[in-house]
């Protein structure tokens, strides 16, 4: 097979720790090599003035397939992932029926692969139909292709639960994800609770129900000897929490949406259903708390909590509006603010999206190493452009960010070498 | 003054058209008080109460506003409506909003309903009759012009809100008119019955009810859902939250000879207020009713036009 050959960009590797105007040699769908090579290429990529880079790794995504087609499938899923730079994804089990069967996981995979367009990593639920009470089968869950486990859209609430779940998924090296919320403080909440909920006359989800409830699992996973990861971590008092934790040695680890390190509770004075999520868009002291995070390494990975949603969800009123943004096709302008403030290098940025969560999660992927799969993404940082929800990839259209401008835009996006999306089209 | 297209809430109210429906009002009181309680002003006008929450006093006032006005006034409440058979809060405006009326009055349990709703129903007026724990405008005009009878100019006036102001629409319009009007509020209540920094409305917070007391005009106290008990933990007992929190005629007594009672109703005797403070001559309550549809009439009039051309 033929070599392709990406040329002349700015090459970034945070994985092997390259950072440099080069090329990018492709051969039989993995990465060559890095630089110089000799060789001919039969196809080159033009990518002076741009950003070369390994597919970005999402760790948290709501593909809603099966059972909620009408909100995202694996197949419109997969071209907001390629769209955005996004080569691997890892979705929630909250789906119906729930990923909690290995059958279901088998379902998904080879549903993502019929697609081809992303690589989809499922996580499996930590408990049986998310219930909190029983433990899925995590080896057989394993065994076909879960990548880590959660409950998300549910915290595992019952301590005791908990504690089993950090030791057993422990006991096989398995990740457990929390998405952290005490539920006896959160229930009937439906933004930030606060001078904004006050005002809104809406019910508040307190900070202090995500800090209870990461602080009862550091306990716990140092109780357990276990690897615990904290889902879209949004408060200044978790992100200090799990500073500590880490500061302690244990094995605690976290990711940021870039809607709660963008966005504050502002967005919904308007009652803008559009902004609301769970966890909820906190206060300014927050979003710089988890600003500081994300630069002082708190915070491993940037993932987005893509949760598209219908609008017959979202139209009914700021409280019974469903929780969830999308957030695939804004993941990188997004982020690239946390550069153009100062706060992480464009290399650091990188990691956080690409090799960080890859490794969190076990994946080959988010490096150009010699011999790995060639997930590559090129991107132009300074291309402004105007996010119109109404030309989004995802079936749903629920962001916070129509109509504002864009700084930042994927152009190409391989896969295993080939290319899924160019120039604003995915292709096959 | 800008014409209102609709009344979402005091937030969106200058002190100049707070002061104009107020007058409007008080100019209707005289109407309700003749044999012949009628008047052309909306005549051929349609206004539609949707109310999806009970309520007897609000619909009644807003219903007899109109209909003394001459209008065509159209009840629905949920209980009969629609929503029943799982037909949305927007499907059911819209639909009457296909109807043409000139108004739609609308209670609602969810918060912002009528900011919600506005923004697909382009021409018909919006009046918001509760909203949630977000505004009640109305209430609010109504006990403004109560006010205006009974003290006069409320700039630097002390009015006292007492009980359940986490949940209470009434103390958080209040809270946006004195902004407005010049007049303070203190807030009165156990920290379980408050709600988030509730003090950036620029109001001064009590727990303790004597100590707010002295210097208060008005003793506003709100109604207790006593069910919130029980199911929220919000107080222990209707016995020790009267103790604590309720009006009895020797706190009303402690209060200054002019300082007055008021309360949106309905009441809970023995709860929140003593049956003897309850009707005592310094109870304000039943004016409040009264004014209560005299402020509908104005602004169903300036909402529905007939009063500005």
């Amino acid at each position: 097979m033929s070599m392709l050959r990406i040329s002349g960009g700015r090459v970034i590797d945070p994985a092997n720790g390259i950072d440099k105007v080069c090329d990018v040699w492709i051969e039989n769908g993995k990465v060559a090599g890095v630089g110089t090579l000799k060789g001919k290429a039969a196809e080159t990529i033009d990518a002076s003035g741009k950003i070369v880079c390994p597919g970005f790794v999402d760790m948290h995504v709501h593909l809603r397939e099966p059972g909620q087609e009408w909100k995202e499938d694996i197949a419109s899923g997969s071209r907001a992932a390629v769209a955005g730079g996004v080569t691997s994804m890892a979705c929630m089990p909250n789906t119906q029926p729930r990923l909690d069967h290995a059958g279901v996981v088998r379902q998904v995979i080879e549903r993502a692969r019929e697609v081809g367009l992303c690589r989809v990593h499922p996580i499996a639920a930590v408990s049986k139909n998310l219930e909190g009470k029983e433990l899925t089968e995590m080896r057989e869950l394993v065994r076909a292709g879960a990548v880590a486990f959660s409950d998300d859209g549910r915290p595992i609430w019952h301590a005791g639960v908990m504690r089993k779940a950090l030791e057993y998924a422990s006991t096989f090296d398995f990740l457990v994800i929390q998405h952290a919320e005490e539920l006896a403080l959160t229930e009937g909440g439906a933004v930030n609770e606060g001078w904004i909920s006050t005002q809104l006359g809406v019910s508040g989800i307190p900070a202090a129900g995500e800090d209870a409830m990461v602080a009862r699992d550091i306990m716990l996973a140092r109780l357990a000897g276990a690897r615990y990861h904290v889902a879209h971590i949004s408060t200044a008092g978790a992100v200090e929490l799990v500073r500590q934790a880490r500061r302690q040695g244990l094995q605690v680890t976290a990711e940021a949406a870039p809607h709660h390190f963008a966005l504050t509770e502002d967005e919904v004075l308007n009652y803008n259903a559009d902004a609301k999520m769970n966890p909820p868009l906190r206060t300014e002291a927050d979003r710089l708390a988890v600003i500081a995070g994300l630069g002082d390494g708190t915070i491993d990975a940037i993932a987005t909590d893509h949760a598209p949603h219908h609008e017959d969800d979202k139209r009914c009123g700021l409280s019974c509006a469903a929780f969830g943004v999308v957030g695939l096709e804004t993941l990188l302008p997004v982020s690239l603010d946390l550069v153009r403030g100062g706060v992480l290098s464009l290399p650091e940025l990188i990691a956080k999206m690409t090799v960080n969560p890859a490794r969190l999660l076990g994946l080959d992927a988010g490096t150009l190493g010699p011999g790995y799969p060639a997930d590559i993404t090129i991107f132009d940082e300074q291309a402004r452009w105007t996010l119109d929800r109404e030309k989004l990839f995802s079936r749903s259209r629920n962001t916070p960010w129509h109509g504002r401008q864009m700084t930042g835009r994927v152009t190409h996006t391989l896969l295993d070498g080939r290319v899924v999306f160019a120039d604003g089209a995915v292709v096959g | 003054m800008t014409p209102l297209k609709h009344l979402f809430g005091i937030a969106e109210l200058d002190r100049y058209q707070i002061e104009y429906l107020v007058n409007l009002g008080d100019s209707f009181i005289d109407l309700s008080r003749r044999p012949i309680k009628k008047a052309p002003t909306l005549r051929g006008k349609t206004v539609i109460n949707l109310f999806f929450e009970n309520s007897t006093r609000t619909r009644t006032s807003f219903e007899i506003a109109g209909k003394r006005l001459s209008a065509d006034v159209i009840n629905i409440s949920a209980s009969t409506s629609a929503t029943k058979k799982g037909e949305t809060l927007l499907d059911t405006a819209q639909t009457l909003a296909a109807m043409q009326p000139h108004a739609l009055v609308i209670r609602h349990s969810l918060a912002g309903a009528c900011h919600f709703l506005a923004g697909y129903l382009p021409s018909t007026a919006i009046i918001n009759a509760g909203d949630g724990a977000h505004e009640h405008p109305t209430q609010i005009l109504t006990d403004l012009l109560t006010l205006k009878h009974a003290i006069g100019d409320m700039d630097g006036r002390v009015v006292t809100i007492v009980g359940d102001i986490a949940h209470s629409r009434v103390a958080r319009s209040h809270m946006l008119a004195a902004q407005r009007l010049g007049y303070h509020v203190r807030l009165v209540a156990p920290k379980t019955l408050l709600p988030a920094q509730v003090e950036r409305y620029g109001c001064q917070v009590f727990h303790d009810f004597d100590a707010a007391i002295p210097g208060s005009d008005v003793l506003y106290m709100l109604r207790v859902q006593t069910e919130r008990l029980t199911s929220n933990c919000d107080f222990p007992s209707i016995r020790e939250y009267h103790e604590a929190y309720g009006l009895n005629r020797h706190r009303l007594e402690a209060a200054g000879a002019g300082a007055l009672v008021m309360h949106p109703g309905p009441i809970n005797r023995g709860v929140e207020i003593a049956t003897d403070v309850a009707d005592s001559a310094r109870s304000r309550i039943l004016d409040q009713v009264e004014h209560g549809v005299a402020v509908r009439m104005a602004v169903l009039t300036a909402l529905c036009g007939g009063g500005e051309e």
